[in-house]
């Protein structure tokens, strides 16, 4: 078996590991060697890290299988002629060598840079290292020294940590390499209004301090300000440092030097990323600190490594990014000689220029400031003609819709280098929406910035995303909400008689019937209503394989007085009912036939218990820790919020279930990060974390609100719930929902706290509507001898138990029997 | 296949007025358990109470409805959905439920079920 060795772990040696994989390379045996402690994450966000902390979130995903990853070990030196590389374990053979040993940071030789309190921004531990510092009190003003990407992305993480930040920049504007003047202008601004200072054409002559840290910035004009903090973005170099031990040729600016197959001078070692200096078409001995790039030198390699004969083009330089919330887009060479088109906004903000040729035909680059929506079209259309008059393209709707065609040959997705011939094969192929194209194109799958286009070529190719809930009904389930709502219809006979058509199904009538309990709000199984739900709902228990029910009392929070855990304890050795402790800190009582559902529920709703919905598209829990009552870390009362969380909820119907969970501090002991809503206490108050969702598809919730008050935690639950239930599919969790909201979190953030669609109110009253009509769904049963003749057995012999429904045991307890389970085909039995 | 000489009797099951529109009982006849159903319209049907893909007893717990012009019920526990008037399941090609004649006499529901 043949040797690849990876020296370095981060984002383009996982995508090298990825499409290496997926070419089957069999025959090879693959070592990665990593000099941090932790495999490739998602440098790109790395910011990201300061909305929550959380490492994990960055996580690309590990390597593939089979793949042995040795972390805390950089490759130290290579011996070409032995083919061996050396690292702190000692030597690793290889046949091919792929060298992704990426950049670092740059610092300037200023008297100062190694004082405490100075920083770069690079790895997820300098971002630590930076959280550390300028927290650690009396630490009020930061400087940050570059004004490029990451100095802007540096800026904004001081901001974030509470500290008063200047930005300096030597150029004489922002982000002197991507934009203009005039958008560096527009730029400015919108920097500033945030409360930034920025110092442009102005640079650093040194820095002073002690050992207890850094105190002041000198600049080159003679001036000063005082520091407490110094984040040093300016710029990056390559890691080449293997290179000349080695006898590798290091490119003009550093770099391993690679020819279009990304190959060095020696066939058996490659160089991909930040630290080749690549040499295609005019460009010689270029370092790309890019994504895409990067990526695209990934799949060359795989592929060559794999018999292939890929070969790169000179790399797209496209970028977007939004920064400190400014949008910022920069394309082409939006700097060379031709012709300008120029829009600038002052009043919005708004800055953009298109480049063309001389003869006005063809794009050459731009730049966008402010709003970058047109930035998939114009990307798409670079070297090529303008799909459509330039200031057409740039009008203020900018809503990124291609107003002609973009040519077949036009790159799509520069991430994957996908065309839209690429995206039209697909879609007349079969695929019907984005997740598929993703799939079968990759498009749409590296930055996502091209998944607005994908959606219009979608529309374009004449898909049609069917809304109708079924063949009943042509509307989605939320046009159904409205129609209810709004012309107050009080039952399915009367909606489905003017509004659908038939007599509704097994998917169209719980919809429905969830619906109805939430705009109704009364008892669910009285009238028509009863035949709508399924049997869950129907019986109000949980139907099991053998068609056994399970019980689940509520137990707020999870918390139970003794007395009560006997009852249930009783109450399950009485009826025979295999016992288990369920995942939201509340016990299921399982194998209780139909007719014994109400005895069962005598004797709980006697002992004071309720319903516990586990039956329902409803709250199930709200799962809690034991918080600062017992716990010596605990900051806030985690149990009592989750209580009056889950009274203030029990029995809300909604499109699916809704689970919650509250901790007391940011140990995050009942798991809050996995919930529809999950709480987390800080010093001050309760952090408030959305759409998150553990199951099938798990999902970290966002943070949405900060340090706030019980009573504003709650207004906004309460809002994000019924937003919810107005707005969502059928079976639509809310992680799904928010992922397919237009907006995302922005427009959730804009309705339901800004109150952006004049909803709130409404969403108000309708939730007090909920909490002031809850009645016990048990309690309200076993006191209407109508509503219990449904509880029996047969309808003509009551009290026969189903003859059918047969245990075993097992480790102590009754199981259904594991008798073989026959498909009848047709006839008698 | 042998004949045998078959006889038909009527089961006399509840009263019509003990059917709720859209929801189905459960009956035992002879050691047989059968679902029953009233449609939105007021007619009658009458299924096996056994639903043949997962082996439970539990056709009756369904929700009734229609597709196209077939009158249905769905199975409560994975959904598949049965062809009333014939048993068969229209999701799974050669699965099917028995089905058994049913009358109102007077008010009272009857069912009839071959006995050898």
């Amino acid at each position: 078996m043949k040797k690849l060795v990876v020296a370095g772990y981060g984002m383009v040696a996982q995508r090298f590991l990825e499409a290496f994989a997926e070419r089957a390379a069999d025959g090879w045996s693959v070592t990665v060697l990593a000099e941090e402690d932790r495999p490739a994450y998602d440098r790109v966000r790395l910011s990201a890290w300061f909305d929550d902390y959380d490492a994990g979130a960055l996580h690309l995903g590990g390597a593939p299988d089979g793949v042995a990853v040795r972390l805390n070990e950089a490759v130290t030196g290579i011996d070409r002629d032995r083919k061996v590389v050396h690292s702190a374990s000692g030597e690793t053979p290889y046949d091919a060598l792929v060298l992704a040993t990426g950049s670092r940071a740059f610092v300037p030789p200023i008297a100062g840079a190694d004082l405490p309190g100075v920083f770069v921004y690079r790895t997820l531990d300098d971002l630590a290292a930076l959280k550390d510092w300028a927290t650690a009190g009396g630490r009020k003003i930061g400087a940050v020294l570059g004004g490029g990407l990451l100095g802007l992305e540096a800026a904004n993480a001081l901001k974030l940590l509470g500290i008063t930040t200047h930005v300096v920049e030597f150029a004489p504007r922002l982000m002197p390499l991507q934009v203009d003047e005039g958008g560096g202008a527009v730029l400015r601004r919108h920097i500033e209004a945030l409360g930034v200072t920025v110092h442009t054409g102005r640079g650093c002559a040194g820095l002073t301090g002690d050992a207890d840290g850094v105190r002041q910035m000198l600049f080159n004009d003679g001036g000063s300000l005082d520091v407490d903090v110094v984040v040093v973005a300016a710029g990056i170099r390559p890691r080449d440092e293997l290179a000349e031990p080695a006898g590798l040729v290091r490119g003009p600016r550093g770099g391993f030097t690679v020819d279009a197959a990304c190959a060095t001078a020696d066939p058996a070692v490659w160089a991909i990323g930040e630290c080749a200096a690549l040499s295609v078409d005019s460009g010689d001995g270029v370092c790309y600190g890019l994504v895409a790039p990067g990526y695209a030198m990934a799949e060359v390699v795989a592929d060559r490594l794999t018999g292939g004969e890929a070969t790169m083009t000179r790399p797209d330089t496209s970028t977007k990014l939004k920064l400190l919330g400014v949008d910022v887009a920069s394309f082409g060479t939006p700097f060379a000689d031709g012709l300008d088109v120029v829009v600038t906004d002052q009043v919005t903000g708004v800055y953009a220029k298109l480049l063309l040729t001389d003869d006005a035909k063809t794009l050459l680059g731009g730049v966008l400031v402010g709003d970058a929506s047109a930035y998939p079209t114009l990307r798409a259309s670079l070297g090529g003609p303008l799909p459509g008059p330039p200031l057409a393209l740039l009008a203020p709707a900018g809503d990124g819709s291609p107003k002609a065609e973009l040519p077949g040959t036009a790159q799509v997705c520069s991430c994957h280098a996908v065309t839209k011939d690429h995206i039209t094969d697909a879609i007349a192929g079969g695929c019907t929406d984005v997740p598929g194209l993703k799939a079968c194109t990759k498009a749409g799958s590296g930055c996502g910035s091209c998944v607005p286009l994908l959606k219009q070529l979608l529309a374009a190719g004449g898909v049609v995303q069917s809304k109708a809930l079924c063949e009943h009904f042509t509307y989605s389930r939320q046009e159904l909400f409205d129609i209810i709502r709004v012309r107050g219809i009080r039952s399915f006979t009367e909606l489905v008689a003017a509004h659908g058509t038939g007599r509704g199904c097994d998917i169209c009538k719980p919809a429905i019937a969830s619906i109805l309990a939430v705009t109704n709000s009364g008892y669910i199984l009285d009238g028509e209503e009863a035949a709508l739900q399924d049997t869950n709902d129907h019986f109000l228990a949980n139907i099991q394989r053998d068609g056994t029910y399970s019980v689940v009392p509520r137990i707020p929070g999870g918390e139970i007085t003794p007395e009560k855990l006997i009852v249930i304890g009783e109450v399950a050795r009485d009826f025979g009912l295999y016992t288990k402790i369920t995942g939201g800190q509340r016990i299921d009582l399982f194998g209780a036939r139909v007719e014994q559902l109400p005895e069962i529920w005598h004797r709980l709703v006697d002992a004071g218990f309720e319903s516990g919905h586990a039956y329902g598209k409803a709250l199930r829990t709200v799962k809690s820790c034991v918080g600062e009552t017992w716990c010596r870390y605990g900051v806030q009362d985690s149990v009592g919020l989750a209580i009056e969380l889950e009274l203030r909820y029990r029995g809300l119907r909604a499109p699916h279930k809704l689970k919650s969970a509250v901790s007391g501090c940011a140990r995050e002991c009942a798991e809050a990060r996995s919930k529809d809503f999950g709480i987390i206490a800080t010093e001050k108050g309760w952090n408030l974390y959305v759409a998150g969702n553990g199951g099938f598809r798990p999902r970290h919730a966002d943070l949405f609100l900060t340090d706030v008050s019980t009573e504003e935690l709650i207004r906004t639950i309460d809002r994000f719930l019924m937003y919810y239930i107005r707005t969502a599919d059928r079976l639509q969790r809310t992680a799904a929902w928010l992922e397919a909201m237009e907006g995302g979190l922005d427009h959730l953030r804009a309705v339901i706290v800004d109150d952006a669609l004049g909803l709130c109110a409404e969403l108000d009253a309708q939730m007090a509507r909920h909490v002031g009509s809850y009645a016990d769904e048990w309690q309200a049963t076993l006191q209407d001898p109508q509503r219990l003749a449904r509880f029996v057995s047969f309808v003509n012999a009551p009290g026969t138990p189903d003859p059918d429904i047969s245990f075993e045991v097992e480790r102590g307890q009754k199981i259904p029997a594991r008798g073989p389970v026959p498909v009848t085909l047709g006839g008698a039995r | 296949m042998t004949t045998a000489t078959m006889t038909v009797t009527w089961t006399a099951i509840c009263s019509y007025t003990r059917l709720e529109a859209e929801r189905g009982v459960a009956a035992l006849v002879d050691g047989v358990q059968i679902a029953i159903f009233r449609t939105f319209s007021g007619e009658l049907f009458a299924i096996g109470n056994r639903d043949p893909i997962a082996g439970a007893q539990v056709m009756s717990r369904g929700i009734v409805g229609t597709r196209g012009d077939a009158p249905t019920v769905a199975s409560p526990l994975h959904k598949q959905v049965y062809d009333l008037r014939t048993g068969e399941c229209l999701d799974v090609s050669g699965v099917a439920v028995p089905t058994y004649p049913i009358r109102c006499n007077g008010d009272t529901v009857e069912v009839a079920v071959e006995r050898p």
